[in-house]
């Protein structure tokens, strides 16, 4: 898999993205163990120093948790990922609808445009 | 952390014209670096500087605390812009000369890069592309577990898979002892790669700072910052 990155945004905040989608979808399961930070660096083509960053972050956020010696892994708390995915739910669904603004779209009628699409497809 | 690369108000002057001019630069162990600036900024001329095979006019040059010289080139792998390489000499006999020249050369390693870039040891250096003959090159440079890695125009003849191949490699032979400085013009497809990037305009160092921290206080890839910096 690729990891393309946006010039906008600094690459650890990418990757935190990233690496939160992938725990979501379960492409990461819970208590699974991660890559080392070089290997994920190597895969996604980032500065070795860049990737620690951001896992680093997931580990504040208590997505990930480090054993001293065998390694990281995705935290085992379910609610917390579930929290996670609201989460993300939420921002894309605000972002969705301030497209849909922008287009003219009150909320009622965004919403009645979903309805239908969900129908159709 | 500790410094493996300093510079202070270093200066060459070829007759009347200065390739760098008072350059100030610290670089720490365990970065990779870019050093970015247009034609004629004095990178290469740096990096010369580095590797002994220039000296200054005025200011001073240290790795790892002592002037480039014997000492310094042991610990110090160097890619050239150019072919230096005896082009009569086949991978293998490349190989062979590495080892006898540099204690820190692993055969095993190169050997192991030259098939995944499905470069064949029996052939002569004469014999390849100019962009094979650029990857033979770097993948012995890159075999040697040096301090200091100075790497001038490593990517800027092959082609973009290749691109890849060599920056993962570079990734993937980081180490915490290692730095890494390399020269290019290809910043779009080297900036994620970096840690700090260093900005060359007419001999001085115009700017000097971490990659990522960079971006966000621009709002703006590397790539694009360059491209106002120096505007044409």
């Amino acid at each position: 898999m690729s990891w393309i990155f946006s010039g906008e945004k600094p690459i650890y905040t990418q990757l935190v993205e990233r690496l939160q989608l992938r725990i979501v979808t379960g492409e990461y399961p819970p208590g699974a163990r991660l890559s080392s930070v070089r290997d994920l660096a190597a895969e996604a083509a980032v500065n070795p120093n860049t990737m620690q960053r951001a896992l680093a972050e997931l580990e504040n956020m208590g997505l990930v948790y480090s054993q001293r010696t065998s390694g990281r892994f995705v935290t085992e708390d379910g609610a917390k990922i579930a929290a996670l995915r609201e989460q993300l739910g939420r921002e894309k669904v605000r972002r969705f609808l301030a497209e849909m603004r922008e287009l003219g779209y009150r909320r009622a009628e965004a919403a009645a445009l979903l309805e239908t699409e969900e129908e159709e497809a | 952390m500790s410094t493996i690369l300093e510079c202070s108000g270093l200066t060459k002057r070829y007759g009347s014209v200065y390739a760098l001019n008072g350059a100030d630069l610290t670089l720490e162990t365990g970065r990779i670096v870019g050093l970015l600036g247009p034609n004629g900024s004095g990178k290469t001329t740096l990096i010369k500087l580095a590797n002994g095979l220039l000296t200054p006019t005025s200011g001073t040059l240290t790795i790892d605390g002592a002037a480039p010289g014997k000492e310094t080139r042991a610990k110090v792998a160097y890619l050239p812009d150019a072919d230096y390489l005896p082009d009569w000499m086949t991978l293998r006999d490349l190989t062979g000369m590495f080892r006898d020249f540099y204690g820190d050369f692993d055969p095993v390693k190169a050997r192991e890069m030259f098939s995944s870039l499905g470069l064949d040891e029996k052939e002569r250096l004469k014999a390849l592309s100019k962009g094979n003959r650029e990857k033979t090159q770097l993948v012995l440079t890159m075999s040697r577990a040096a301090k200091l890695y100075l790497l001038d125009e490593p990517i800027g003849g092959v082609d973009p898979a290749a691109r890849d191949y060599i920056l993962r490699t570079i990734i993937g032979n980081y180490s915490e002892n290692g730095t890494v400085l390399l020269s290019t013009h290809l910043i779009a497809d080297v900036e994620n790669v970096l840690d700090e990037v260093v900005f060359l305009k007419q001999g001085q160092v115009l700017l000097h700072e971490n990659a990522d921290a960079l971006r966000e206080e621009r709002g703006k890839s590397v790539d694009a910052i360059f491209r106002e910096v120096f505007a044409c």
